[in-house]
Parts: C-alpha cells; sequence; structure tokens
C-alpha cells in the first residue's frame, strides 16, 4: 500500500547551530586582540547558557498550552532571592578556601531557589493562569498584573535595594588561558548550562514523558484522544520550568554579584527575543537562540554598549527573515 | 437486537454562538461498520468530535456500553476504549512513525503479533518505521492515523474521511484495510463522503442534514435506491464514484 520507494533520509537540520559559530568569527575582525575575542566569547557562551536555563520553562509552556506568561520572570527573581538568603546565612562556609565548604552552601541555596520557584510555579499556574487558559490577551494582562504583586511581596520580604551577593572563593577569579583571562564562574556556567540541555534533551528524546511532551507541543487535542491527560502535563512542566527559571536566576546573581527585585522583569525582553529566534515551543531553538544572544549581547556590549539590546533585536528581525517561524519552527497538527 | 455500542440521543452542540447539533439522534451497533454521510457542513465532523468529548454536547446523552458518557473528559472516553482518527488526521509530524505508534500503545509497547498484524494491513508503517512522520506522503499519513487508533484493540473506531484526497489505488487498499477491520471484535463509525467507499464496507448508514439525522437504515439499502440517495446526499457524492 506505499508508494514511491523510499522517503528522503530524516536529517538533523544543522544549519542553525552553524550561526554559532559563524557570528563568533563575524565578530573577530571588529575586537582588537585575540585575547579579548576568547574572552568576549566565553562570556557570551555563558549568558547564554544562563540565558538557556531560564527561558527553556517559557518555551515549553508556550508550545504545550498556548500560554503567554510574562511572569515567568518573577520565578527568576524568587529563586535568586531565596538562594541569597541561604548564602548569606552561610556566609563563613561562602568565604572559605574550599570547595567542600562553598559546595555546602550552594547546594542548600540552589535547592532552596528551585523548590520556592518551583512552588511558586504550582500556585501561579493554578490561581492565575487556569482561569484565562485559551484567552491571549487576558494572559498578558493577568500575568503582567502577577509579575507586578510578585515584585511588590519581594520588596516587602527581601526589602527594596540591592542586595550584594560575593561569590564563593573557589569559583572567584579566573585563570589565563594563551593570554585570555577566563572567569572560573563563566567556565561553570557553561558547564550546568551544557548539563541542564543535555538532561532535557535525554528526557525530551528518550522517555515517553518525553514523548508525550513532544507530541502535546504538536497537538494537544490529539494527546487527550490518546488518553492522556494534557492538564496534568502542563502543570508538571509548568513546574519545572519555574524551576529550571530559579536556578537560571541563581546562576544570574551571583554572575551579577548581586540581586534586585526587578532581575526577572528586566531578562523578559531577551526571554522572548530567544523564545522567537529558536521557534516558539522547540527547546533546541531556545538553546541555539540563547547562545546567539549571549554572543552578541557579549561582543556588541564590548564594540558599542549603547547597542547591546538593539543588537539582539536586529538579529531577531534578521533570523525571522531567513526562517519567519524561527531557526526550528514547532509544528503544529 | 442487543443493545448499541454508541446512542446519541437529542445531542446538541454549540461552537461558540453557533448551534451545529440540533438533536442527533443515532445508534451504533455492536461490531460492525456505520457509515455516518451527508453533505459538506452537514455536522459530521461535529458529531464525532462530540461523541470523543473535543466538544462538551450543550444538551441531550450520549451512551457508551451501558453508560452515559456525556460528561466525561476525552482522555477517560479514550481509556474506555473509543479511538479518533480525525478529518486532518493529528499525526505528530516531529515524531516517528514509531514513536506515534509507542504513544498510542497506553499499556507498554505493542507486541509483535499485533504489530505484524498492523504491517500486514499498512506495510508502509514497518517501511518507513523510523521515519519522521511529517515526511509521510497524504495516504501514508492516513495510514499512521488509523494504524495508531488500533495499536491495541479498542472498543469503538471513529473515522472522520479516510479516503480524503487520496488516489483511486489507495481508496482500493483502504477498502481492504476496514474490510480486515471489520473481522476484529472493534466498531467502527466513519464519516466518507466518497459513495463508493461508504457502499462497499458499510452495514448500517445514517445520513445527516443540517446538524440533525434525516435518515438510518442498512447501507446496502441505500446504495440500491437512486432516488434516496439523490435525495439525501444530492450530486456532489455521486461524483466521487
Ligand atoms: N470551529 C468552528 N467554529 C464555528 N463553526 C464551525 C466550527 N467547526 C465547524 N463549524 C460549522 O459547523 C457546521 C458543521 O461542520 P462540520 O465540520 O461538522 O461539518 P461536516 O459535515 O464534517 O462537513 P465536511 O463534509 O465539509 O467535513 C458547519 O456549518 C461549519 O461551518
Ligand atoms: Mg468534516
Amino acid at each position: 500500500m506505499s508508494h514511491g520507494s523510499a522517503l528522503p533520509a530524516q536529517r538533523f537540520d544543522w544549519l542553525p547551530l552553524a550561526l554559532i559559530p559563524a557570528i563568533a568569527l563575524a565578530a573577530l575582525p571588529f575586537i582588537p586582540s585575540l585575547p579579548t575575542w576568547v574572552t568576549l566569547t566565553v562570556a557570551g557562551l555563558a549568558m547564554g547558557m544562563m540565558i538557556f536555563m531560564m527561558a527553556a520553562g517559557l518555551t515549553l509552556v508556550f508550545g504545550l498550552m498556548d500560554i503567554m506568561n510574562f511572569a515567568h520572570g518573577v520565578f527568576i527573581s524568587v529563586g535568586a532571592y531565596a538562594a541569597t538568603s541561604v548564602l548569606l546565612a552561610m556566609k563563613a562556609s561562602m568565604q572559605a578556601d574550599s570547595l567542600a565548604a562553598n559546595l555546602a552552601a550552594i547546594v542548600p541555596a540552589v535547592l532552596a531557589a528551585m523548590a520556592l520557584a518551583g512552588f511558586l510555579g504550582w500556585f501561579f499556574e493554578r490561581v492565575v493562569i487556569r482561569p484565562v487558559y485559551g484567552d491571549h490577551l487576558k494572559q498578558i494582562l493577568v500575568t503582567m498584573g502577577g509579575l507586578i504583586v510578585v515584585e511588590q511581596l519581594i520588596h516587602v520580604v527581601w526589602g527594596p535595594d540591592i542586595i550584594p551577593l560575593p561569590r564563593p572563593a573557589t569559583i572567584t577569579g579566573s585563570f589565563i588561558v594563551g593570554g585570555a583571562a577566563i572567569e572560573r564562574y563563566r567556565v561553570l556556567a557553561v558547564l550546568v548550562g551544557l548539563a541542564v540541555f543535555a538532561a532535557m534533551w535525554l528526557i525530551l528524546n528518550r522517555t515517553r514523558l518525553g514523548l508525550l511532551i513532544r507530541a502535546g507541543v504538536e497537538n494537544r487535542e490529539m494527546v487527550e484522544s490518546l488518553g492522556y491527560r494534557i492538564r496534568t502535563l502542563f502543570v508538571g512542566v509548568f513546574i519545572a520550568g519555574s524551576a529550571l527559571a530559579g536556578l537560571g536566576g541563581v546562576m544570574w546573581a551571583l554572575y551579577q554579584e548581586s540581586v534586585n527585585a526587578q532581575i526577572g522583569m528586566q531578562m523578559m525582553v531577551v526571554l522572548f527575543i530567544v523564545l522567537i529566534i529558536g521557534g516558539l515551543g522547540s527547546v533546541g531553538g531556545c538553546f541555539v537562540g540563547a547562545l546567539l544572544v549571549g554572543l552578541m549581547a557579549n561582543y556588541t556590549g564590548y564594540l558599542a554598549p549603547k547597542l547591546a539590546l538593539g543588537s539582539n533585536i536586529l538579529l531577531m528581525v534578521l533570523v525571522l527573515l531567513w526562517r519567519p517561524r524561527g531557526l526550528f519552527p514547532v509544528g503544529r497538527g | 437486537m442487543a443493545e448499541a455500542l454508541l446512542a446519541l440521543a437529542g445531542v446538541n452542540t454549540h461552537i461558540g454562538q453557533y448551534h451545529i447539533l440540533q438533536g442527533v439522534d443515532f445508534e451504533v451497533p455492536r461490531a460492525g461498520l456505520t457509515m455516518l454521510l451527508g453533505r459538506n457542513g452537514a455536522g459530521k465532523t461535529t458529531t464525532l468530535r462530540t461523541v470523543m468529548g473535543l466538544w462538551q454536547a450543550s444538551a441531550g446523552a450520549i451512551r457508551y456500553d451501558g453508560a452515559e458518557i456525556t460528561r466525561r473528559t476525552t482522555p477517560e472516553r479514550a481509556r474506555l476504549g473509543i479511538a479518533y482518527v480525525p478529518e486532518n488526521m493529528g499525526i505528530f509530524a516531529g515524531l516517528t512513525v514509531r514513536e506515534n505508534l509507542l504513544l498510542a500503545a497506553r499499556s507498554g509497547p505493542p507486541d509483535d503479533r499485533r504489530l505484524e498484524w498492523i504491517f500486514r494491513l499498512f506495510p508502509a508503517m514497518q517501511r518507513f518505521w523510523h521515519a519522521h512522520a511529517g515526511n509521510l506522503s497524504g495516504g501514508q499519513k492516513q495510514m499512521l492515523a488509523i494504524a495508531r487508533a488500533i495499536v491495541e484493540p479498542r472498543r469503538l473506531l471513529l473515522v472522520d474521511e479516510p479516503t480524503k484526497g487520496l488516489a483511486p489505488s489507495i481508496i482500493a487498499n483502504m477498502i481492504d484495510a476496514f474490510r480486515e477491520l471489520k473481522r476484529t471484535e472493534t466498531t467502527l463509525l466513519v464519516v466518507e463522503q466518497n459513495f463508493h467507499f461508504a457502499r462497499s464496507v458499510g452495514d448500517t448508514v445514517a445520513v445527516m442534514d443540517c446538524g440533525r439525522i434525516v435518515h438510518a437504515g442498512r447501507m446496502a439499502d441505500l446504495a440500491a435506491d437512486d432516488a434516496l440517495q439523490q435525495q439525501l446526499l444530492g450530486l456532489s457524492l455521486q461524483a466521487h464514484q
């Protein structure tokens, strides 16, 4: 009952990945020295990894339920603040020049951040998101409202001032490779980002849960018709995505060595750019988009600081001219 | 006659402010294949979607296997043994053929005998086992959509226009596949525009118009009555023969 002898072999679409080295190489002639370029590239990749952690949940939430959550930034902020509280309470072990002692502070801080962000995500989905399923305009208004409320709550709990947050001793400072100074923390951020991406890739591609999520992003009704409750799946993804944003918040706060209540709100513009570049609903696209944005921000931040955000908007426009639905468009059946 | 597997009584469905189904009454007897026919826009797809719970009935009752399911959610209905092949096929384009079928097998991977049976029905499924479903041809997608619905034995199979857009030779294969399906325990309710297909596989028939059932009976009787066909279905279906 078949016709034609064979299908064209299914190939992974490598082209968007090539954009990452392309953008790095394109920047090379403009940067005065090779070591500076190396430093900026590592910084860009580190920033991209952190953006990816913050954005991954948002893209899945949109893909799965068509939800525009403008309040996603609160999970970043809350994660950052929760970790800050833990880290400041464990000052001694943060300042000790021993990895074990540092980890004794960082591990609980990260767990607290992810737990609090995840819990807030659960609460948010029930109270704020659930009543506005299927109505984008209301989603924008209601989630914007939620964002403001949580920001004010952060002021109440942690105060309105910027809180300085020194990095633990063992991941402070930098090392020199071929004349280029590379901050240790940036290497750590790249490693954590890669680990998160690998874990997500494995879950999405090698487990039944991942199969359900990928199918749900394509066609919710069909997943329901096959007997699976998409709502349950969605709540799980929402909580996991919030926890991940919390982790991204901790990483970002330690990167900036301070927290303020706007930390999440400030990231939202960048996150939406990344989602649109990558293709709404695509985790792989989100990863590539985040790295592109991170690199672009660092190169232009060095060459023309005023243009940093503008350059990313330009990047988005160029990508959309090439692929109108983003680098990895997600099929909607 | 034993109680019907599926019975709709006075089912009304609204989509937004539109009143689409306006009191649908009909029964799908156990085993065998019931055709649901009607002109474009008659409400056939809406009827299947209402049975599946993708639209909620605003009035009336849907009984399935002796129990009312009118207020059940879609996943609950699926788990009661109802499978659905939508008009647009609803395959997951980014998943492979294998993944599409694995997802539909709720109680673990299908055993070899079941898979062999499916491959006999639709050999393309075996050949393109690891291909992404989005790369299949239209006919192959239709086969995948049906294969997915029957990857495990189901009680009731709802299929919306399985021959839509298919070449005549593929339609002949589809007729064979449905005849094979009829030999199983599964009851089928099939929406169709192609009268040749309908008369080839249908046992009983219901005809819809303007959101109501306007005729119900044996398929053979309708197939033998040109005047009735003309009156119920107009010329559009004849053109497909
Ligand atoms: N989502 C929707 N919103 C508004 N009206 C709809 C919607 N879906 C269907 N309708 C209307 O409901 C009526 C019945 O549609 P339905 O798709 O059930 O017809 P059908 O018998 O399946 O037609 P066809 O043979 O063309 O597939 C049509 O008038 C259609 O315009
Ligand atoms: Mg239809």
